[in-house]
């Protein structure tokens, strides 16, 4: 941190004044000239709030995407199917069992289950054959989407959010005063707020697991050099098998999550598979706090362009990718090699 | 890109070959096809005319410059629908269509290239933007500037008209005839699609396209011989950009409409299935990808009826049928062709050779 504050006086000053701005936004209550050139504060805390939140959507996608990118040099187009695929099967085990909790679990086994078979079957035959390893994706992803509108149908499904998580909480966030110099407080919705929460925490246990522990080890030591790791007696398959099962698992859970604050139809698996995509470009292929800042810019670009620029929102997220690409195209937090 | 490697059988360049010797050299298999294509009229309906062949040459087109792109440079582009979707927008503002508040009326002869030239522009720009990646980033840049422009069209109302898009776009009456015809539209088609096909061989086979299989090969080497190797990558993009936007300009004329979901995410992935299943490693791949999926498209539905099973479960069979060929056949349909003569001819070599030792000798 110092480091880089040594290197880029300039850049950090340019960080530093953006977030103590940022922080004032959130915090100070707004005058009216603010509301005239900004909106009502409600309306920017929301889009905030919201971008945060779905980008702690898109890091449950893009961090397994990731991840089976910078291990397996595997582009999985399918990763928006199994995304899918999870939330269709929380949706069921959430209507069996009535639990929201065995949906996630279920939806992260079954999912997990289904990208072992992916990987045993499939992928282990053509290691090295990147083109070959993403066009059977792409055949995958079309056949996984027809089967899943062949079950499910075309109607939209959401996952019931559990009792304990439903409603909205107060937020220490002043929103506007009344006349009588009463404040009114930001009301949010608590669902999402758990689920800004568990990203978190999960990006943080994988961050640990991936730096600290010796699976991490061989993980790291695969993305940098796969054929020296197996020449060193480590069994790179079975690494490979569990890397995928987790990854693929997070996009199931990921499923169940996005079911639980948004919804599942078909058509779903594209958009969020495109997002991840943009996530990735943005934040740099095979790096978790790559994704984790990519899924937050993406989810902040989609949120305020859809408040503040509602004509171009989801073009705003393309521009960036854009940007990104034109100026650093290894991504914002890729090493080069 | 280990597809794309393995046994590109390129011809070696013969010094100053005429036309008349490229046309002597064409085998049998060649004339009977392009004779059956000449008189295919006086055979077909105008069903098959049109639905079938007519729409499979102008896919075939635009799968054909991704197969360019791919078998030649290398390089895997997705953005080869979203040019000819370009193209086909721009033929519908610039020239007329039933949107007569944003259509700008112009003649077809004004229309058409300007919109091919703007087309090849944007499809160059996309190049430029995504040659600074290799191999599978290139997918997904691709498809992402893909998506960014299905997005646009699907928002923008003033330009684009949104999610209706345009309709009502006529082929033009020119020379007295109407191309938007049966029959003269399906002559306009094959003779786009043979020049298209032409000139794609003539270019492999040219300095810029030998020096591009050269990029694919060993970018490295090349670069060390001298060659700018993100140049002839461009250029490569440029030119595959014209083709596509020729067959968007055929495709509006044969839809007579164009929306969002003319360059949406399912056409941009169909283009690469259609030149997949065709085969990258020769031009003629493409249109037999296009053919078989036109036939799928049209005729699944009454053949999953009829063998008892849900008729739409159509994109099921599309699914499958893809990772068959992915799996067993990485060149495609034309690499099973290719292994079945080989084949052949090795029983037929084996059978001479046991027929001339006289066959069992003890």
């Amino acid at each position: 941190m110092s480091d880089f504050i040594g290197r880029r006086p300039i850049w950090s000053l340019v960080i530093l004044i953006a977030v103590a701005l940022l922080l004032f936004l959130i915090f100070a209550v707004w005058t009216p000239w603010m509301e005239l050139t900004f909106g009502r504060k409600r309306v920017f805390l929301s889009a905030l709030f919201n971008g945060i939140t779905l980008g702690g959507l898109y890091f449950l996608v893009a961090s397994g995407f990731t991840l089976i990118f910078g291990l397996m040099r595997n582009v999985n187009l399918a990763h928006g199917s199994l995304y899918l695929f999870g939330g269709y099967v929380g949706y069921s085990i959430g209507n069996l069992t009535g639990s929201w909790f065995a949906a996630l679990i279920g939806a992260f086994v079954i999912v997990a289950l289904a990208g072992i078979l992916m990987q045993v079957l499939l992928f282990r035959w053509m290691e090295g054959q990147d083109l070959r390893q993403t066009l059977v994706t792409i055949g995958l992803s079309i056949i996984v989407a027809d089967l899943l509108l062949w079950g499910y149908g075309g109607d939209t499904f959401q996952v019931t959010t559990p009792d304990w998580l439903s409603g909205p909480i107060q937020l220490p966030f002043i929103v506007a005063l009344r006349s009588n110099g009463e404040a009114v407080m930001m009301m949010y919705p608590l669902v999402r707020i758990a689920i800004l929460i568990g990203a978190i925490i999960l990006g943080v246990a994988m961050w640990l697991a991936l730096n600290r522990t010796r699976i991490g080890m061989l993980v790291r030591a695969g993305v940098d050099d796969r054929d020296m790791l197996s020449a060193t007696g480590v069994r790179v398959q079975l690494v490979f098998i569990m890397v995928f099962a987790f990854g693929a698992g997070l996009a199931g859970l990921a499923g169940v999550v996005g079911g639980t604050f948004q919804s599942l139809q078909p058509g779903e698996d594209t958009k969020i598979l495109l997002s991840s995509l943009v996530v990735v470009i943005v934040g740099g292929m095979g790096s978790i706090p790559g994704a984790a800042m990519g899924a937050l810019i993406v989810g902040l670009a989609e949120q305020f362009g859809s408040v503040y620029m509602p004509t171009y929102a989801v073009m705003l997220t393309f521009v960036i990718m854009v940007v990104v690409l034109a100026i650093r195209p290894q991504g914002l937090a890729a090493v080069r090699r | 890109m280990a597809l794309a490697e393995p046994r590109f059988a390129i011809a070696t360049p013969r010094s100053r070959e005429g036309l008349a010797e490229v046309i002597a050299r064409q085998g049998t298999g060649f004339w009977v096809v392009a004779a059956l294509l000449v008189v295919m009229p006086l055979i077909a309906s105008p069903f098959w005319l049109v639905q079938i062949l007519a729409y499979a040459m102008i896919l075939g087109m635009i799968a054909l410059s991704l197969m360019f792109l791919a078998g030649y440079g290398g390089i895997v582009s997705l953005i080869q629908m979203t040019v000819a979707a370009f193209a086909a927008y721009l033929v519908a503002i610039f020239g007329d269509s039933a949107i007569t508040q944003i259509s700008l009326k112009w003649p077809w002869w004004t229309a058409v290239p300007v919109a091919i030239l703007l087309a090849t522009l944007f499809g160059t720009l996309g190049g430029a933007l995504s040659v600074r990646t290799e191999g599978i980033y290139t997918i997904m840049i691709t498809l992402a500037i893909g998506s960014a422009f299905y997005y646009l069209t699907l928002q923008n109302y003033t330009i684009f008209n949104g999610f209706s898009g345009f309709n009502g776009v006529m082929p033009p009456v020119f020379l007295g005839i109407d191309w938007g015809g049966t029959v003269p539209f399906y002559y306009l088609t094959l003779g786009c699609a043979a020049l298209a096909y032409g000139v794609v061989v003539y270019v492999s086979r040219a300095p810029f396209g030998l020096a591009l299989q050269g990029t694919r090969d060993n970018p490295r080497r090349m670069a060390a011989l001298g060659f700018d190797v993100v140049a002839h990558r461009i250029a490569a993009y440029a030119f595959a950009a014209v083709i596509a936007a020729f067959a968007g300009v055929l495709l509006v004329w044969y839809q007579r409409q164009v929306s969002p979901g003319t360059g949406g995410v399912g056409p941009v992935v169909d283009m690469l299935i259609i030149a997949v299943v065709g085969g990258l490693s020769r031009p003629i791949g493409p249109f037999i990808g296009a053919l078989v999926y036109v036939l799928l498209r049209t005729f699944a539905l009454d053949l999953l009826d009829w063998v008892g099973f849900e008729g739409k479960r159509y994109q099921l069979l599309i699914g499958f049928g893809f990772l068959v060929i992915v799996l067993f056949s990485p060149d495609g349909l034309i690499g099973i062709w290719q292994r079945l003569r080989e084949r052949y001819r090795k029983s037929r070599e084996a059978q001479d050779a046991q027929m001339r030792t006289g066959g069992g000798a003890p």
